[in-house]
């Protein structure tokens, strides 16, 4: 399965994923500039994190007008498999490919820490070699990650919220929602399900040295619905 | 010169984190009164003669629609000077 890691002018994060999926999976991964609209025949986009574009106007602003995003976006249409990490959700809302948008952190403060999360759902692309309702640990880092819609907005896509922020024992409390998000929610994915935007890094969390490999399962899980596409 | 001056800011409803923390030191600074601080963004755009009379507010508009503005979460607010007018 081969993926393509966009690089934007301030990624910070693709070479994190390059690692993971080259060295981790064990899968042939390439680069895709985010000036080039060629997607050299990958099966999956990564958008990764960091400040595309210096988070200039609003984070993923300027960066979702990028010629990639052209064609990840036919590509998203194509029902190929494309996850957005914390800078790269931003992109994809800002882009429209997913529901919503994000506000300053409610305490002002850039976090960088680890978080409990809650899978939701384990019937996704991207979730399915966890069990419903795991508690798994993957750090955040940003500054705007406060997912903010509508409130009819929000009710519509209830069943397309795949990870939700949570206490140590799967419970949703006002102090383990760390950047005061809507609902709790960390990740969501679009209609068709071939989409998914996650503020946590996985991409950071894959291997135990680095005090978790949960976020490993996230790319085995595309791994697995490739297999079986 | 055309100009045009937006400011761009929250919805009403939507958390001003920002707003809310300097409503604060304000009325720590003593300022009495205060009921609410909401920031936001402004952005001055001169424009050249292509620009023409009839169309510019529109223009503008789009210009906020498209990117100076998430519709999701912000408002904005065009003032044209004297010349756009």
């Amino acid at each position: 399965m081969k993926f393509g890691v966009v690089v934007f002018p301030g990624s910070n994060c693709d070479q994190d994923c390059v690692h993971v999926v080259g060295e981790v999976l064990r899968q042939p991964v390439v680069s895709l500039w985010h000036q080039d609209t060629a997607l050299h025949g990958v099966d999956a986009i990564v958008l990764p994190g960091g400040f595309s574009y210096g988070d200039y106007l609003r984070t993923g602003a300027i960066a979702r007008f990028s010629p990639i995003m052209r064609s990840v976006e036919a590509f998203a249409k194509d029902g190929g498999l494309v996850i957005g990490i914390c800078n790269g959700f931003q992109i994809l809302l800002e882009a429209g490919l997913l529901p919503g948008a994000m506000l300053r952190n409610k305490g002002l403060r850039f976090i960088c820490r680890f978080v409990t999360l809650r899978v939701e759902r384990t019937d996704t692309p991207f979730t399915n070699r966890f069990q419903k309702n795991q508690i798994i640990r993957l750090p955040i880092a940003h500054n705007e990650g406060r997912f903010a819609l509508d409130a009819a907005t929000l009710s519509s896509i209830e069943k397309r919220v795949v990870l939700r922020y949570c206490d140590e024992n799967g419970q949703l409390t006002e102090s383990s929602n760390p950047n005061g998000s809507t609902d709790a929610i960390a990740g969501i994915v679009n209609q068709a399900g071939n989409v998914m935007g996650m503020m946590p890094h996985p991409e950071r969390a894959a291997e135990e040295i680095l005090g978790s490999s949960d976020g490993r399962l996230i790319f085995e899980s595309m791994l697995e619905a490739f297999r079986h596409a | 010169m055309k100009k045009a001056k937006v400011c761009i800011s929250l919805k009403a409803g939507l958390l001003d984190a920002q707003g809310k923390t300097i409503k604060s030191a304000l009325e720590s600074l003593g300022f009495k009164g205060v009921r609410e601080v909401r920031v936001g963004k402004y952005l001055e755009i001169d424009l050249d003669q292509s620009f023409a009379k009839p169309s510019l507010r529109r223009e503008v508009e789009r210009m906020c629609h498209k990117l100076l503005a998430n519709p999701v979460i912000e408002r904005y607010h065009i003032t044209l000077d004297d010349n756009g007018r």
